[in-house]
């Protein structure tokens, strides 16, 4: 065995290598295809700046605290809502309905994806109603829902894990299609069961569709929560900000909304740190 | 006069383990006027423990034949035979699973005949020592440069524990000094275990290097144009005078069925 062959690949460099001299040979400065390497932290600069904006907009005077609060409002109008216990129990069940409507919604639309992924009658039955779902928005179906189900929690759970239920849905049968089918080819040669194909095989080639689709499900569950908070509800984030619409109060409206925006973003990074930990398998243009 | 030799050496070979014998096999893709002939009356008879390299343009439908003795699909006519024994496999590319470790992507062929855990961890130990990669166990296929992925594939094959290994293009996708040391591992591997290996190459000198026989294909369709004994000792250079001068005359040959078909 030579050295080029027992050298452990080097996790960057693709392990040609002419590729490595002529990167290492070209002149400084010259720009390279793809991304390139990760910003430390980079997904905050966004957001970041977006605040930054904010702040010295209002700190120069050039926004109207009756269009848009001040930061620092918003902060010390957070502190009292929290203080006099105002925010916290409608946070506790906002963070609930969104739990539990995540994890419906998320079981259902594995399980619909599944079936109809691995199974060509699976997918004459499932597919259809489900596409028609995803045709219909939440809005539309808030009335039925409400006649259905009461004004209760049912209700409010059920139409977030229909939104969840959608993008799950549809990534992870898109995934579970997508398969390489040299792999089906492999797993036959190997004999393998069906079911050992489908645990061993599909799930784990599935799983970068089902995290994408776990990431719009996120978002799309914060979403069913503002609409089914501020309709018919008597507690909540969003019922908080409907009474402080009504009485104008922009200042607790937008503590609301820097509430559903870091909630969003939180989940969403929580969503991503697993992604990366679970799909150390994968080399995409990401890293 | 490959007809003749064919039916000797089926006379021969009988029905021994580790013996694969093609009769007629034909091959149709689709009906009709449409029809495509991949493979057109291919007969050969292999003998248990030799190494037959089948060499061929590229759509000549060498990797059709390896799929068909697979039974990867299904023959259109004839027959193929090899004595009820599993056969272990071998591809170029997405050889591996990405999502398992290495030592997972060889375990995977055991489980599936219900050896246990220990046993399996052990014997995923003792071949990946065969394929020179103790230590890379637990690695994913990513982390591994191309030459060690088709070592990991290797192991795999011989983890189903089949006498008859097909390989198509294994080493296609290998620099020329990496495919030349994985050749030596091959012919070691191959002795000391007897398997029968049928091996699918477009490259001549490897298949002169690595076959007791080379069995060259015709294009569309393909059939049975001549078989090479290479009679030549063993471990064998690539780039030794009597390999390039049967390569080279093979070359011809092929050139001349390529010309055929104007590319």
């Amino acid at each position: 065995m030579t050295a080029v062959e027992t050298e452990p690949a080097r996790a960057s460099a693709p392990p040609h290598d002419e590729a490595a001299s002529g990167r290492a040979s070209r002149p400084r400065g010259k720009r390279r295809l793809g991304p390139g390497k990760a910003i430390p932290f980079g997904y905050l600069i966004g957001p970041l700046l977006l605040l930054g904006v904010w702040v010295w907009g209002s700190a120069q005077g050039w926004i109207d605290p009756r269009i848009l609060t001040a930061p620092w409002t918003v902060v010390e109008t957070a502190w009292n809502l929290w203080e006099t216990g105002r925010l916290g129990p409608d946070l506790l069940v906002s963070a609930r309905r969104f739990a539990l409507g995540l994890t419906f919604g998320v079981l259902a639309g594995l399980v619909l994806a599944i079936v109809s992924g691995l199974s060509r009658w699976g997918e004459a039955v499932v597919d259809g109603p489900v596409q028609i779902k995803r045709s219909i928005p939440n809005l539309a179906l808030l009335p039925l829902l409400l006649l259905w189900f009461g004004i209760d929690e049912r209700m409010k759970i059920i139409t977030i894990a229909l939104g969840v239920l959608i993008p799950i849905y549809i990534h992870t049968h898109n995934g579970l299609r997508s398969i390489d089918g040299r792999y089906a080819e492999l797993s036959e040669t190997l004999r393998l069961r069906p079911a050992s194909f489908v645990g061993r095989v599909v799930l784990p080639g599935a799983l970068p569709g089902f995290f994408l689709g776990m990431r719009f499900a996120v978002t799309s569950s914060w979403l069913s929560l503002v609409v089914v908070e501020q309709v018919n509800a008597t507690s909540g984030i969003g019922y908080m900000m409907l009474l402080a619409g009504t009485y104008g109060q922009t200042d607790v409206i937008i503590v609301g909304l820097v509430l559903y925006a870091l909630l969003g973003l939180i989940s969403d990074t929580i969503v991503r740190v697993i992604q990366r930990r679970v799909l150390t398998w994968r080399r995409t243009l990401e890293d | 006069m490959t007809q003749t030799r064919h039916a000797a050496r089926v006379a021969d070979t009988a029905r021994a383990p580790g013996a694969v014998v093609l009769t007629d096999v034909v091959k149709r893709y689709g009906r009709g006027p449409g029809a495509v002939t991949a493979l057109d009356g291919v007969s050969l008879s292999v003998e248990p423990g030799s190494f037959t390299c089948l060499l061929g343009a590229s759509g000549c439908g060498k990797s059709t034949l390896l799929s068909l003795v697979a039974g990867l699909d299904d023959i259109s006519g004839g027959s193929i035979d090899h004595v009820d024994q599993p056969v272990a496999m071998m591809f170029q590319e997405s050889a591996l699973f990405p999502w398992l470790t290495v030592a997972g992507n060889v375990e995977i062929a055991m489980r599936v005949r219900g050896v246990g855990r220990a046993e399996r961890r052990q014997k995923a130990a003792e071949l990946l020592e065969t394929v020179r990669l103790t230590g890379f166990a637990h690695k994913r296929p990513h982390e591994l440069s191309g030459g060690m992925r088709q070592r990991v594939a290797l192991a795999r094959a011989l983890a189903q524990d089949a006498s008859v290994l097909l390989m198509d293009e294994p080493f296609g996708a290998l620099d020329a000094m990496t495919r030349d040391i994985l050749h030596d591992e091959l012919e070691r591997i191959w002795r000391e275990r007897s398997l029968t290996v049928l091996f699918v190459t477009h490259n001549v000198r490897e298949a002169v290097r690595l076959g007791d026989r080379v069995v060259l294909l015709s294009s569309r369709p393909g059939r049975v144009l001549n078989v090479y004994d290479v009679e030549m000792d063993r471990p064998r250079r690539i780039d030794s005078a009597p390999v390039a001068n049967l390569a080279a005359s093979i070359t011809d040959a092929l050139r001349e069925e390529v010309s055929r078909h104007a590319g």
